[in-house]
């Protein structure tokens, strides 16, 4: 029991500490700004945790991150830098609008899950593009997804013009935004089921998320496609030769991983945002999924955690802002942890691989402690 | 320099009582350890007898425990590898530490590079004529500027050797330095090790190996499970007696097994013809056939088609033209999953490459292969309490040293990750097993047991293809032995009439008769 403690730390320990030290550099920075950074910190906490309308609002920012979070962990578990949530999530919520709109007489119960299950797999195609072409044709996926993305956020500023414009749709004067979901199509407000949660916005998609975290967690680590994706992620070759295939599970990983952040932008759409605006820029939940992974260890639970941190820094910067600190002050919380965490997981890799080239098939007595 | 007189001392270095401890396992324990001045020492033990440690601890990389170091007969404190390489130890490793894309100047100065107008520019002429001067000194042959990744393991070997004798060293630590090399280089490297002795240089030598041991050494300090077992003057002692030292209990070398008649033709290969990554003909139109009940050794030196052979009768790679069949039915560029369902075992030549998920645990790893298979797997969600249950049955009974089955397969030493491997395999019950250098890097007590296994499973009426560089075990096991020369077959020798001399010709190219003819015919061409 003991030893499980212990081991639960040391792995713990990477995330925690990054984020200790975050926050300590934060706090300088805040004085560098001439404010307190005790003030600073109880308004960050006032302002996303402190009352059930505030936590709320933290929830509904955290529930797109946690998805587009398991996406990028779902994909390095594959040994995958899936850099595409942002297209993934693009073209999922035009695809929610559209089909929320061509099936708007069905009943809600029956909606939701056909726009669930649509953003799903427009992402999970989304993804799947760069997955077929890197086990097919070898092309880094880094490169095919970013390009990705921009195709994404294109075609749907297109079709935010065109076929799901108001104008078109609706005979009303053009606009920079599609039409709305129908009421059937929306995800119910917490505030519904329990009034406290007042003025936020929050809506039951954060459940949809949680549970898909623990789904994800089953699917990585206890069920047979988990094991494979795992044993690609860490070491092609031996997969290839028990017997698995890299290149079928790179492609499943990726369209999971597409799916996932499909997932997010489909629940958005239906929970928060109703329609889909025409953008200069990506959305960013994708860039942020990527963070939410790397704290969270790649973790489908781990993310939980990780999401909720990056959404409560997003959430209580306005209450810091109204306590005269810059809310650019919890960029570079979110970016000292970000670079203790992927620094030390990158010195970890370096470690390990110095490890090999220097003794491999040695007992590695530190390892075995630490397991 | 410490005096003058201190150089009178005969003893280099001596480590006093080192005890290191990690959590849960005592490394070493009250070591002593003494290195005289122009000998080459050699500290023998199996793979985590406490070795590498304990020359971790001189090299400054570890912090003994408890324990006193003397060099030259003054107290030290080596906290780091610069305290080392300051008093003059250095340390060549086992994988060498070289930049690829750098020459053997630029590798062999890297860090104490000479510079121009205040360290704006590296003076390259200086570098390469220091180089020429430390290799001259020491009669150590290199190119200057050839660049690494165009030079043998051999040279690079060298050229570790002269980074290190470049920073000064006196006393130098060798890990496994021939694990990596051909007989002919490690021959080289002992003539090598001689000169620099003579040069007034000291060596440990980090082995397992007993026969390098005998060739190689003055002196041998037995190492087993972190005590040292007694030192040695080479000349009074022989193989068996260190291998006995060695691994604790007196070990077979050579492994009898009973006569047997061959059953079915289980494996069948037909001018099979296989390209290398680089678009060659590796394997160049080969045909054999292995039997149920028989040991059938594909010999030869390391290159020459072994593994694009194995990797195309697994599926991994594949084939242009032939045909391979298994129990009559044809298997030819099958998936490596089919083939492995087909009735195959594979013990791979790399077990880091193609063996094991090192990140992984030990029991996930001990069903890669099956791990779809009930029980460990229906309807695709994996049964861990039965995976962890195998893993536990298959540790206990082959002797997988490892704390549990949770502690990842790469923190296991060498040779117990062949076991695991042995183990994972030989559960499937083959009914052809293809066994490439199974025994590589494994230390004498491992092999003998991987050696039981595979003659057990002959006995069972398996097939068994072994493809081996070394050819003790290949004659000590084979009942049939295929020598492949250049992608060829150069001929089929029944094991029992086999000699090293043929086998050895046969290898370097030489047809069958020649070879049997090659007794008499020329002494230049011989092959160790």
């Amino acid at each position: 029991m003991k030893t499980r403690l212990l081991n639960v730390w040391s792995v713990l320990k990477l995330p925690l500490v990054a984020i200790l030290v975050g926050f300590v550099v934060g706090a300088f920075c805040i004085m560098l700004a001439g404010s307190n950074p005790l003030t600073a910190y109880a308004a960050l906490l006032k302002g996303s945790l402190a009352s059930l309308p505030s936590f709320g609002e933290t929830l509904y920012k955290v529930t797109p991150i946690l998805l587009t979070g398991l996406a990028a962990a779902i994909g390095f578990r594959c040994g995958l830098f899936n850099i595409g949530g942002e297209g993934q999530y693009v073209v999922a919520a035009i695809a929610t609008v559209g089909v929320a709109w061509s099936f708007q007489g069905l009943p809600h119960f029956i909606l939701v899950p056909i726009l669930l299950i649509t953003g799903a797999l427009v992402g999970g195609v989304w993804g799947g593009i760069a997955g077929i072409l890197k086990a097919k044709r070898g092309i880094n996926e880094v490169i095919t997804t970013i390009m990705l993305n921009w195709t994404a956020l294109y075609l749907s500023n297109y079709l935010v013009r065109t076929l799901l414009n108001p104008s078109r749709l609706l005979d009303k004067l053009p606009s920079g935004h599609t039409v709305a979901v129908p009421e059937a199509a929306r995800l119910m407000k917490l505030k519904v089921i329990i009034p406290a949660f007042g003025y936020s916005s929050a809506h039951t998609g954060i459940f949809i998320a949680i549970g898909v975290a623990v789904l994800m967690w089953f699917i990585l680590f206890k069920t047979t496609l988990g094991y494979e994706i795992r044993a690609v992620g860490f070491n092609p070759t031996a997969s290839e030769y028990g017997g698995i295939s890299s290149a079928k599970n790179t492609f499943l990983a990726m369209f999971i991983s597409g799916g996932l952040a499909g997932l997010a932008g489909a629940i958005q759409i239906m929970g928060l945002v109703y329609m889909v605006n025409q953008s200069p820029e990506l959305p960013g939940y994708g860039f942020t999924g990527l963070c939410v992974a790397l704290v969270g260890l790649s973790h489908p639970l781990g993310c939980i955690p990780a999401a909720l941190l990056f959404g409560i820094l997003d959430n209580g910067s306005r209450q810091m802002q109204l306590a005269g600190i810059p809310k650019e002050i919890n960029a570079i919380i979110s970016a000292v942890i970000l670079v203790f965490v992927a620094g030390a997981l990158l010195l970890k890799y370096i470690n390990v691989y110095f490890e090999k080239k220097r003794g491999a098939g040695k007992p590695r007595f530190k390892e075995v402690r630490e397991v | 320099m410490k005096g003058r007189w201190k150089k009178d001392l005969p003893k280099v270095l001596e480590m006093k009582n080192i005890t290191k401890v990690f959590p849960g396992v005592v490394a070493n324990d009250k070591v002593n350890f003494d290195l005289e001045k122009g000998e080459i020492h050699v500290l023998l033990g199996e793979n985590g007898a406490g070795k590498t440690t304990l020359m971790n601890i001189l090299y400054g990389l570890y912090q003994a425990t408890s324990g006193e170091i003397y060099f030259h007969g003054e107290k030290v404190d080596i906290k780091g590898p610069n305290d080392a390489i300051n008093l003059g130890i250095g340390m060549v490793h086992q994988h060498f530490m070289l930049v690829e894309n750098f020459t053997v100047t630029e590798n062999i100065v890297l860090g104490s590079e000479p510079s121009k107008a205040n360290g704006l520019y590296l003076d390259m002429e200086t570098a390469r004529n220091t180089v020429k001067e430390v290799s001259d000194n020491f009669g150590l042959k290199v190119d200057p500027n050839a660049l690494i990744q165009d030079i043998s393991v051999g040279l690079s070997q060298r050229v570790e050797i002269l980074k290190t004798l470049h920073k000064g060293a006196e006393v130098l630590i060798l890990d496994e330095p021939t694990a990596v090399l051909t007989p002919q280089e490690i021959d080289e490297l002992g003539v090598i090790l001689k000169n620099l002795t003579q040069e007034g240089k000291s060596i440990i030598l980090i082995t397992h190996k007993l026969k390098e041991v005998l060739s190689m050494s003055d002196r041998v300090t037995v190492i087993r499970r972190g005590k040292i077992v007694d030192t040695l003057k080479t000349k009074d002692t022989n193989i068996d007696q260190l291998a006995e030292m060695m691994v604790g209990r007196s070990v077979k070398l050579t492994s009898d097994k009973e006569d047997k008649t061959p059953g079915d033709v289980i494996l069948f290969i037909e001018n099979l013809v296989v390209k290398d990554t680089r678009k060659y003909d590796a394997v160049k139109s080969i045909s054999f056939d292995v039997k149920a009940g028989e040991i059938f050794a594909v010999a030869g030196v390391d290159g020459n088609g072994q593994k694009e052979l194995v990797e195309a009768l697994t599926g991994l790679t594949k084939t242009v033209s032939g045909k391979v069949s298994l129990c009559g039915k044809d298997i030819t560029g099958n998936k490596p999953k089919k083939v492995l369902e087909a009735g195959v075992g594979h013990i791979p030549e790399d077990r880091h490459k193609r063996g094991l998920i090192l990140q992984n645990t030990l029991a996930e790893n001990l069903i890669l292969g099956y791990h779809y298979c009930p029980p460990f797997a229906r309807k695709g969600v994996m049964n861990y309490a039965k995976i962890n249950e195998h893993a536990r049955t298959l540790i206990s009974e082959y002797d997988v040293r490892t704390p549990n089955e949770y502690v990842t397969a790469g923190s296991l030493s060498g040779g117990n990750q062949q076991k695991a491997i042995i183990a994972r395999e030989f559960y499937k019950d083959p009914v052809l097993l293809i066994a490439s250098q199974p025994t590589r890097g494994l230390d004498v007590g491992a092999i003998e047991f991987v050696h039981n296994r595979l003659i057990e499973q002959r006995d069972n009426n398996k097939a068994v293809l072994l493809v081996s560089l070394e050819l003790d075990e290949v004659m000590n096991l084979a009942d049939r032995i295929a020598v492949i020369y250049q992608g060829e077959i150069m001929g089929i020798v029944e094991g029992k009439d086999a000699t090293e001399r043929q086998l050895g010709l046969m290898m370097a190219g030489a047809s069958m008769e020649e070879a049997i003819e090659g007794g008499k015919a020329d002494n230049e061409n011989k092959i160790a």
